[in-house]
């Protein structure tokens, strides 16, 4: 075997096992952080933390019952503003625009997509805190909407668009609208994509916690409603890790496995309901 | 580009035979673009009432554009426009509803392509989108008797439409055509993505369905048409050469163009 032969091997062997160590890197750190949330947040989990209030300061216990439901509220808030505007709009770009609209929308989501979640919450702050002088469900549910948008229409409008325009042509030469193509032929062979995007959307959010600092603002207490500040999820898991006690770290521990436990259980009811149907072969 | 265009050669039979059949469609002086460029030029033929004529020609030359055109499929293409008259039944066709005109002339196109749902809603689609009052079951039935596939399926109705076979699935494509009883039926290569078998059982159900509608079918094999089809009009670079009674254009073809293209020395 000459140099040149063996080098060239060498190189070969080099780069794949670079490619593999590279994909397991990829997959331990999701790994690493599940483990170390369950080591840490199981062993503080527990009943209280899903029924009884937040302690007041310098006692041990107490829960994070008003963080869950004010999590619950938000993302029923952000679902109801990000879905149908992301849905919609999708529709729109896929199936009526000109070829330029759909550029110029597409680039403007792309670009929403980038901008930063605390400035969203700036937003959010002098467009519904501000006029309404209050921190509130409302204007924290907003910012989170706002965030939900450019994702739910970009996936949502790439799977409209994968739907083969053979099925389009087939509804239409039945004598099918337009529209009722859409409703009953192409959103149909497409569901299965818009709802993965649309979950993907809501545990992006849910885990979000910069818009809510200056909107939701938090409450150690039941939220009085919906023009009143709640807590959330992660602004406690935020507020709770910059703590100096030890025991609102491990409730901050509990509180991040509680919300991957939750977007776990959002995904996997999901997924049983995507499995019913008929999809669209692949060919 | 400059193609000199002779008259279309249309035989002292078929002028007979044309006059005496009932025309369910008739397509006159009719010019095609997609954008500024012009894919059929001046074609004018009337399609026979219960009858199956087809268009043959070689790739790009028309063929499937006119189909199209006969139920304003065209029209979801951008930059398509349409000059002349098609009628049906003596009504234009571009001042009718395009949806109801739709209803009245069905396709089937080249790969089967039914939607992701079970073979009974596949075939049940056109009638609820229709709002047809019809008992659903039955037209459904009927349907499948018609495509010959009810004895095939009829146990797994509402198994998904792609656990069919390529041959199933396209006379599934027929059945659900069929179930809104439309005047016309229009195949576009309907049998190039099947095999032989499922092929030949293609042909035979043709022949049987004049019964019930008028057939249009775009075909790229000759044998085809010739096995099927009552009429056949010869296509060549967006001009109908040649439309004559299918026997006679296989045998005395009047234009030295036909005869070449059916001796297989071009296309």
């Amino acid at each position: 075997m000459n140099s040149r032969l063996r080098w060239r091997k060498f190189v070969s062997g080099f780069m794949l096992a670079m490619t593999g160590v590279c994909a397991l890197v990829s997959v331990s750190v999701l790994f690493l952080i599940l483990g170390y949330l369950v080591f840490h947040g199981g062993t503080s989990i527990s009943w209280n933390f899903f029924t009884k209030l937040p302690a007041p300061v310098g006692e041990t216990g107490g829960g994070m019952a008003n963080a869950i439901l004010g999590s619950g509220k938000l993302l029923l808030l952000a679902a109801l503003i990000g879905v149908p505007v992301g849905f919609f709009g999708a529709i729109y770009l896929a199936e009526f625009s000109g070829s330029t609209t759909a550029f110029v929308v597409r680039y403007a989501a792309d670009l929403l997509n980038g901008v930063p979640s605390i400035v969203i919450g700036i937003f959010a702050y002098s467009l519904v805190v501000l006029p309404f002088k209050h921190f509130s469900t409302l204007s924290g549910g907003f910012a989170l909407g706002l965030m939900m948008i450019p994702i739910t229409l970009r996936s949502t409008e790439e799977f409209l668009r994968a739907v083969p325009n053979a099925l389009r042509e087939a509804a239409m030469a039945l004598g099918a609208s337009k529209s009722k193509t859409i409703a009953t032929v192409i959103v149909p062979a497409a569901y299965r994509g818009i709802l993965t995007a649309v979950l993907l959307a809501f545990a992006r959010v849910a885990g979000e916690t910069a818009p809510l600092l200056f909107t939701a603002f938090g409450n150690r207490f039941w939220s009085q409603g919906w023009n009143q500040p709640t807590a959330a999820l992660p602004e406690m898991i935020y507020r709770y890790a910059i703590s100096p006690y030890d025991d609102w770290h491990r409730q901050a521990w509990a509180a991040g496995l509680v919300l991957l436990g939750l977007i776990l259980i959002i995904n996997i009811v999901a997924r049983a309901i995507l499995s019913r149907g008929i999809a669209v072969p692949r060919t | 580009m400059s193609v000199n265009i002779p008259p279309i050669a249309t035989s002292a039979t078929a002028k007979e035979t044309s006059a005496a059949l009932a025309m369910r469609m008739s397509i006159s002086k009719v010019n095609f673009f997609y954008g500024s460029k012009q894919t059929l030029f001046d074609i004018s033929m009337g399609i026979a009432t219960n009858k199956v004529t087809s268009l043959i020609g070689p790739s790009g030359c028309g063929k499937s554009t006119l189909l199209r055109t006969l139920n304003r499929m065209h029209e979801t293409v951008r930059g398509a426009r349409l000059e002349g008259e098609i009628l049906l039944d003596g009504q234009n066709i571009l001042r009718q509803d395009v949806t109801a005109h739709r209803r009245r002339v069905g396709m089937v196109f080249q790969r089967p392509n039914p939607f992701p749902k079970s073979i009974f809603d596949n075939v049940a689609y056109g009638l609820r989108i229709n709002g047809s009052k019809l008992p659903i079951s039955e037209a459904v039935e009927k349907s499948l008797r018609h495509a010959a596939l009810w004895d095939e399926v009829k146990d797994h109705l509402h198994k998904s439409a792609y656990e069919l076979s390529g041959g199933q699935q396209q006379r599934l494509c027929i059945a659900r055509a069929l179930a809104v009883e439309p005047e016309v039926l229009l195949l576009d290569e309907p049998c190039s993505a099947l095999d032989p078998i499922s092929t030949a059982k293609i042909e035979e159900l043709l022949v049987q369905l004049t019964d019930l509608c008028t057939i249009v079918i775009v075909t790229h094999n000759m044998q085809q048409a010739a096995r099927v089809s009552d009429f056949t009009a010869f296509l060549l670079l967006g001009q109908l050469i040649e439309f004559s009674p299918t026997p006679q254009l296989f045998t005395t073809p009047g234009d030295p163009r036909t005869e070449a293209y059916i001796t297989g020395r071009f296309g």
